[in-house]
Formats: C-alpha cells, sequence, structure tokens
C-alpha cells in the first residue's frame, strides 16, 4: 500500500476522533499529529505528558514501575524492597529482562523480589517498624548485598510513613547505603515522573557517596554509560564498542549495575546518555554540579552506531577517533552481510511503532538500515523534548500518536495496513489475531541484545522470521476484500 | 424490633461519648439491648459502661495476633453497665498509619463475626470528632447507620461543625438510607442555646431532639467513671438522660438534611448575637494600625 499524503493522514486522525465525545476528542486531538519535518519545535503540533483520559485503555505505567522497574531494579548487588503490599513487586518481578551476571541471592538480587508484603495492621499502624526489621532481616539473610533501596507503592504515600527516617537509622546500623524513594504509584500521570523521583534519590543518596574521595584512579577515557538496562544483554553489546575504541566504561546505568558504578560516575569524563527520557535528569545534574558534559548516542543499526561512534570520539583525542573507526571498519564486513541477508526479505516493508523511553525513535535508523520505513511511532510517557527528537527521525507526513489509546492504535492500523507492529506486552495479541506480524519491543519478546553490531544481527534476524513466518498466510484477514482474497486465491492456483 | 443503627458525630470535646454513654445506659435500663461501637483511636468510648481505663481495642489485638482474621468476637467485645455490649475499635498513635482504615477494619471484622445479631435493639457508633477522611465516614456509608444524631451546643464552632456533618450526610443520604435523625444540644450555657439550635436544627430540616442541661454530677460521675444513670440514678441529670434516651427509642423523624451556607449560618449566629454584624473595613487591619488611625 502506498504511504498516506499529508491530507490522507490528516484526515484519518479526523476520522479517528470523530467517535469520541466532544470534551475527549479535543483532548485527544492534541496528542496525535501528522509529522513534518519542517518544524524545528514539536509544541507546534503535538501536546504530551498529560493525564490520560479515564476509559481510554491507557498503555502507561506508574511511578513505582518508572523507579523500582526501571531506573533502580536493574542495580544488581542492591536489594531493592517493594514497600507496600505484594502484589506491585510479585507482578513485575523481572519482568524486565535486565540481564546480570552474578549468583542470585548471594551476590545479586535482580530477578528476586523483596516486598515487606503489607497488612491491614500495617496500614492502620504504619509501616515503619516493619521497614525498620525488613533491614536487619535482609542485613543476616543476604550480607553480601551493597545497599538496599525502598521503593514506595501507594499506601506509603498515603498513611504518610517516614521512610526517611528509617532509611538514615538504618544506614547508621548496617553501614551501607539506603535510600528511601518516594515512587508512589498515584504519583504523576505516568511512569515519567517515577523515573525522576528515582533520580533525584541518587542524586540525593548515592551521587556524594565518594565527593573527596581521590583514591579511585581515573583516566583521560573514562565514560559512563547512563540509560542502558541491558535488556537481553544490550548493555554489554554495547560497552564492547566502546572500549575497543579505547575507552574505560567505569559504570553502567543501571543494567548489570551497582551501587559501586553509580558513586564512582562523578569521576568520569563524559556521560553518554542512552536512554534520555529516564535518565536525563541525572545527567544535567552531573552536568550542573561535577561540570561532566553527555551526550546523547543511538546504538541500533550500523548507520546510528557509526554516526555515534564518530560523535562520540569527536569528544576525545586522536587515538580515541581513530579507534572508532578502526571498530567501525572491523564490523564492516558483518553489518554489511546482515544487510545482504535480510535487506532482500525486508526492503519496503512498514512498521508501526509504540514504545516507551528511547525506542520510539531510536529504532527507526535499525529499520532503515534493513530498507524498511517507520510510518507511526508514539510515546507512552514520553516529554516534548521527546518529540522535538523524534520530527526528525520520521518521514513527512507520517503518523505521531502520544499516550496513544487501544481504540486510536487500532483504527490507525486498520487504515495504515503496516507490515510489522512493535509494541508491548498488551498489544502484541491484539495485533497478531488481527493477522499482523508483531515484536514486543519493550523485552525484545524474550529475544535481543539489539544494541551494537552484535544486536543488529539478531535484530534483522528476529524481523525477518516474524514479518516472513509462513503462518500468516494462513490467517484470513477480516477486512481483506472477496476481490483481493480472489486474487491471491488466482496466484496460488 | 429490628436494629437500629445510630451513628453520634459532632464537634471534637463536646461530649459525645459522655452523652452517648449516659444516653446508652437509658436505653439498657428501659430494656433495650444494645452495643458501643466506639470509632475513635482514642478508644474513650466505653469508659463510663465498663470502668476501666480504655478497653483493649480490635486494631491492637489484631496487631498482637498477627491480623484481625485471627481474632475471635469473645476476645474484642466485653459486656458492662446494664448488659451493654462494648468494642472499641481502635488505632494507631497520633502522627502514624491510618485511622480510618482502622475503623473500616474493625467494622468488617464485627460484622463477619456476627457481632450484629438478632437480640440487639440498639447500636451507637460513637466516631472521632473530626470526620477527615472516608475511614471516619464509614458508619454512615454502605447502609451501616440509618440515624446520625449530631452533638452540639450554642458555640459557634460547634454549629460550623453541625453543618459540615450535615453536609456529609447528604453526600451518603443520595444513594443510601442514612438520615439525620436530629441534633442533641449539649448545653454550654450560652445565650438563648435551646432557641438557637432548635433554628438551627429547623434550617437543617431536622429537629432538636432533646436539650440537655450542664451539670456537674456528669463529672462527678466521670471521676468514677460511671454514668450518671449508674452513679446516681435518681440526680436529675438521669432524668434528663431517660427523656433523651425515650425520645430517641419513639423517634420517627429521619430526614435528609437541608445544610445551609455560610453566609446563611453566619446570618443566623447574628441574629441570636453569637458574632456581630461584620464591619468589611477592620478585615485584615491590625491593632497597630487601628492606634494610629
Amino acid at each position: 500500500m502506498a504511504a498516506l499524503t499529508k491530507e490522507e493522514t490528516e484526515a484519518l486522525i479526523q476520522e479517528v476522533l470523530e467517535i469520541y465525545p466532544e470534551q475527549a476528542r479535543k483532548d485527544r486531538a492534541k496528542h496525535l499529529a501528522v509529522n513534518d519535518q519542517s518544524l524545528e519545535k514539536s509544541n507546534k503540533c503535538i501536546t504530551s505528558n498529560r493525564k490520560s483520559q479515564p476509559g481510554v485503555m491507557t498503555i502507561r505505567g506508574c511511578a513505582y514501575a518508572g523507579s523500582k522497574g526501571v531506573v533502580w531494579g536493574p542495580i544488581k548487588d542492591m536489594i531493592h524492597i517493594s514497600h507496600g503490599p505484594v502484589g506491585c513487586g510479585q507482578y513485575s518481578r523481572a519482568g524486565r529482562r535486565n540481564y546480570y551476571v552474578g549468583t542470585t541471592g548471594v551476590n545479586t538480587f535482580g530477578t528476586m523480589n523483596f516486598t515487606s508484603d503489607f497488612q491491614e495492621k500495617d496500614i492502620v499502624f504504619g509501616g515503619d517498624k516493619k521497614l525498620a526489621k525488613i533491614m536487619h532481616e535482609i542485613e543476616e539473610l543476604f550480607p553480601l548485598n551493597k545497599g538496599i533501596s525502598i521503593q514506595s507503592e501507594c499506601p506509603i504515600g498515603l498513611i504518610g510513613d517516614d521512610i526517611e527516617a528509617v532509611a538514615k537509622k538504618a544506614n547508621k546500623e548496617i553501614n551501607k547505603p539506603v535510600v528511601p524513594v518516594r515512587c508512589e504509584g498515584f504519583r504523576g500521570v505516568s511512569q515519567s515522573l517515577g523515573h525522576h523521583i528515582a533520580n533525584d534519590a541518587i542524586r540525593d543518596w548515592v551521587l556524594e557517596n565518594r565527593d573527596g574521595d581521590e583514591t579511585f584512579a581515573t583516566t583521560p577515557y573514562d565514560v559512563a554509560v547512563i540509560g542502558d538496562y541491558n535488556i537481553g544483554g544490550d548493555a554489554w553489546a554495547s560497552r564492547t564498542l566502546l572500549e575497543e575504541m579505547g575507552l574505560r566504561v567505569v559504570a553502567q546505568w543501571s543494567g548489570d549495575g551497582t551501587i559501586a558504578e553509580m558513586e564512582k560516575t562523578p569521576k568520569v569524563k563524559l556521560n553518554l546518555i542512552h536512554c534520555y527520557r529516564s535518565m536525563n535528569y541525572i545527567a544535567r545534574h552531573m552536568e550542573e554540579k561535577y561540570k561532566i558534559p553527555w551526550i546523547e548516542y543511538n546504538f541500533f543499526g550500523p548507520t546510528k552506531i557509526a554516526e555515534s561512534l564518530r560523535k562520540i570520539a569527536a569528544l576525545f583525542d586522536e587515538t580515541i577517533q581513530a579507534g572508532a573507526e578502526r571498530v567501525i571498519a572491523k564490523y564492516q564486513a558483518e553489518y554489511d552481510a546482515v544487510i545482504a541477508k535480510y535487506k532482500p526479505r525486508l526492503q519496503g516493508k512498514r512498521v508501526m511503532l509504540y514504545v516507551g523511553g528511547l525506542r520510539p525513535r531510536h529504532v527507526i535508523g535499525a529499520y532503515e538500515d534493513l530498507g524498511m520505513e517507520v510510518v507511526g511511532t508514539g510515546y507512552e510517557f514520553g516529554h516534548n523534548d521527546d518529540y522535538d527528537r523524534t520530527i526528525k527521525e520520521m518521514g513527512n507526513a507520517t503518523l505521531i500518536y502520544d499516550d496513544v489509546t487501544g481504540y486510536e492504535f487500532e483504527e490507525f492500523v486498520k487504515r495504515i495496513k503496516p507490515d510489522l507492529i512493535g509494541s508491548g506486552i498488551k498489544e502484541k495479541y491484539i495485533f497478531q489475531k488481527m493477522g499482523i506480524p508483531f515484536r514486543q519491543m519493550h523485552s525484545w519478546d524474550y529475544s535481543g541484545p539489539y544494541h551494537g553490531y552484535d544486536g543488529f544481527a539478531i535484530f534483522a534476524r528476529d524481523m525477518d522470521m516474524t514479518l516472513n513466518n509462513p503462518c500468516w498466510k494462513q490467517v484470513k484477514v477480516p477486512w481483506k476484500t472477496a476481490e483481493s482474497s480472489n486474487v491471491a486465491v488466482a496466484a496460488n492456483a | 424490633m429490628a436494629l437500629r443503627q445510630c451513628a453520634i458525630y459532632g464537634k471534637g470535646g463536646i461530649g459525645k461519648s459522655t452523652t452517648t454513654q449516659n444516653l446508652v445506659s437509658a436505653l439498657a435500663e428501659l430494656g433495650n439491648s444494645v452495643m458501643i461501637v466506639g470509632c475513635d483511636p482514642k478508644a474513650d468510648s466505653t469508659r463510663l459502661i465498663l470502668h476501666a481505663k480504655a478497653q483493649t481495642t480490635i486494631m491492637s489485638l489484631a496487631a498482637e495476633a498477627g491480623s484481625v482474621e485471627d481474632l475471635e468476637l469473645e476476645d474484642v467485645l466485653k459486656v458492662g453497665y446494664g448488659g451493654i455490649k462494648c468494642v472499641e475499635s481502635g488505632g494507631p498513635e497520633p502522627g502514624v498509619g491510618c485511622a480510618g482504615r482502622g475503623v473500616i477494619t474493625a467494622i468488617n471484622f464485627l460484622e463477619e463475626e456476627g457481632a450484629y445479631d438478632d437480640e440487639l435493639d440498639f447500636v451507637f457508633y460513637d466516631v472521632l470528632g473530626d470526620v477527615v477522611c472516608g475511614g471516619f465516614a464509614m458508619p454512615i456509608r454502605e447502609n451501616k447507620a440509618q440515624e446520625i444524631y449530631i452533638v452540639c451546643s450554642g458555640e459557634m464552632m460547634a454549629m460550623y461543625a453541625a453543618n459540615n456533618i450535615a453536609k456529609g450526610i447528604v453526600k451518603y443520604a443520595n444513594s443510601g438510607s442514612v438520615r439525620l435523625a436530629g441534633l442533641i444540644c449539649n448545653s454550654r450555657e450560652t445565650a438563648r442555646e435551646d432557641e438557637l439550635i432548635s433554628a438551627l436544627a429547623a434550617k437543617l430540616g431536622t429537629q432538636m431532639i432533646h436539650f440537655v442541661p450542664r451539670d456537674n454530677v456528669v463529672q462527678r460521675a466521670e471521676i468514677r467513671r460511671m454514668t450518671v444513670i449508674e452513679y446516681e440514678p435518681e440526680a436529675k441529670q438521669a432524668e434528663e438522660y431517660r427523656q433523651l434516651a425515650t425520645k430517641i427509642r419513639d423517634n420517627k423523624n429521619f430526614v435528609i438534611p437541608t445544610p445551609i451556607t455560610m453566609d446563611e449560618l453566619e446570618e443566623l449566629m447574628m441574629e441570636f448575637g453569637i458574632i456581630d454584624d461584620v464591619d468589611e473595613s477592620i478585615i485584615g487591619v491590625t491593632a497597630a494600625a487601628e492606634a494610629t488611625a
């Protein structure tokens, strides 16, 4: 199907909005836009980071999800207490596939669920005493932990527990960092505020721990990788490239990360930001307080990887610049072979995305390297600075949708008829039942890594095996007319 | 007779617990089977009936036992003067936890354990003065208490509180069977107090069900952790509580209240000389500024 013109896309948005009651229509209209690359600022065309309308089946998470699930959870050598009733921690346990090295339950704790398991009496009498007791139980049972974070669930904010006081006291008693995080789920409009709260907690309770301590021997090539959660091993596939070009990766935030790495980050020369949305706050803070510059980079697909490696190298001396060229050249045969194998099978295929964080814009280049086109994209919890960065990545007249509703997403898909959709688990089965190939782009559908040159090979293979899977030919698609299916029958005959 | 569930609300310190316990004693004396449910973390709603300092509460026992499911009814229910059954919901010390949730948990427990048996004629909920959150509205939600009595006096803040409680009742009355059943005037001996409260009651669409005069015998009895009914049954004040009990027993006047605006309330108070006509020219002017003017 040919791409929609600007007018057709505008008409499509209007048509989809038609069904809403007036107030909802007015609100949702602000979140849907036709891309126009000539715009400098996205606020001319789209509104974001606003409260979702009730009843629309938003795909967003909560502040607790942003702090515990995204930012803090992957710090592998700390124990993160889901403070409150048991469900929040248990239903999100190990779901994000943040890989790590270590012996779980001994010196790392990533896939375990620690919770204060609130009961009625904890709500009525407050949970501070129980929390204090848990700290000591943790110390006794898991002595190799390097610290504890307290991830507040909703009731903590409602009953006004003083978790900061408990944390300070426990910190003195066990002599390890104990970090209270006020990420109650009801705060803010999405998980985005949870990222910010989690960043602030790192700033207030972790980052200063080694100020004035010069025992860590630094080099001119020290960097920190910030906003890579090592989903399916992403951070490993990224780190190796940086190291091969001559940089020293001092810290990984937060996939396969440790609290010691976080504490050492103020000593680095440059912060490299992959997921801008969830970690820009701490990068800005380090820039202001420690004068550490930061840049964004993109390690999806060879074009963006090469661009990013050169951009990073430009901030260092010639050895690093030569190193970047060496790395790009070293892997060229490998990624050329990937493109040669998969591009003919994927050329011209059209993709719609709806994800969070950095992916709605960062994966576009990887699809383009395979000859594919992203014709619609949107953020669950993006802000306008995310959309500013998206306008240039997307083609003119493509569709942009913020905090898309279940209804809108389905209607857009019915009309645009993409060849592939990349979104989350809640969307997966709806679209598969509609006969459309689907990849989960939160967890890489239990695959990965997708970052780096190693990741690109897996990304290309996964897209091909999903899109060109013979099963789709067996699905009868309801919207195909009798005429077009006759054509198909004739072609098969 | 079907069980009647009544809740007593009113400004903090107005005398809800004392009035409730005396009233309930009088009802028991008249041959009724009554239960008091204290809905206040202070747990002082049953002390005059039990001659106790403070009854052990549902929530404190639950905290000790592990959870409320581990309790039996006989652990929490005590019987005092006149066969009156006594329960205290309990809750945290000031400044921690969620006392409102304690009330909800306690009342649910009583229901599940069958405390509301067929023998009972009346249940009285004695609720914390300030209805600060949904938990303290529990007795008037979900069709628990159907009759609300507001204890008040001729003082300004007591009347403000009464009007605010009436607003809360309207909210739940429209979706359930809760009704305002009357104002109990617990006299502070302000001028024309009975007329004023009768006028306020009329504006709220209800009645002043009884005017309870001030009498030192109440304090004397209270020091002995007793109600007047028990301490000095022949006292005049005991008779007043008996009248109140009889009126409540025979009460049929249950209404959805018609709370009034602040302006209307202030007008009423001005009429009775509780407050002066507001002179707009003095608002926000300090004493020093007045002196130099």
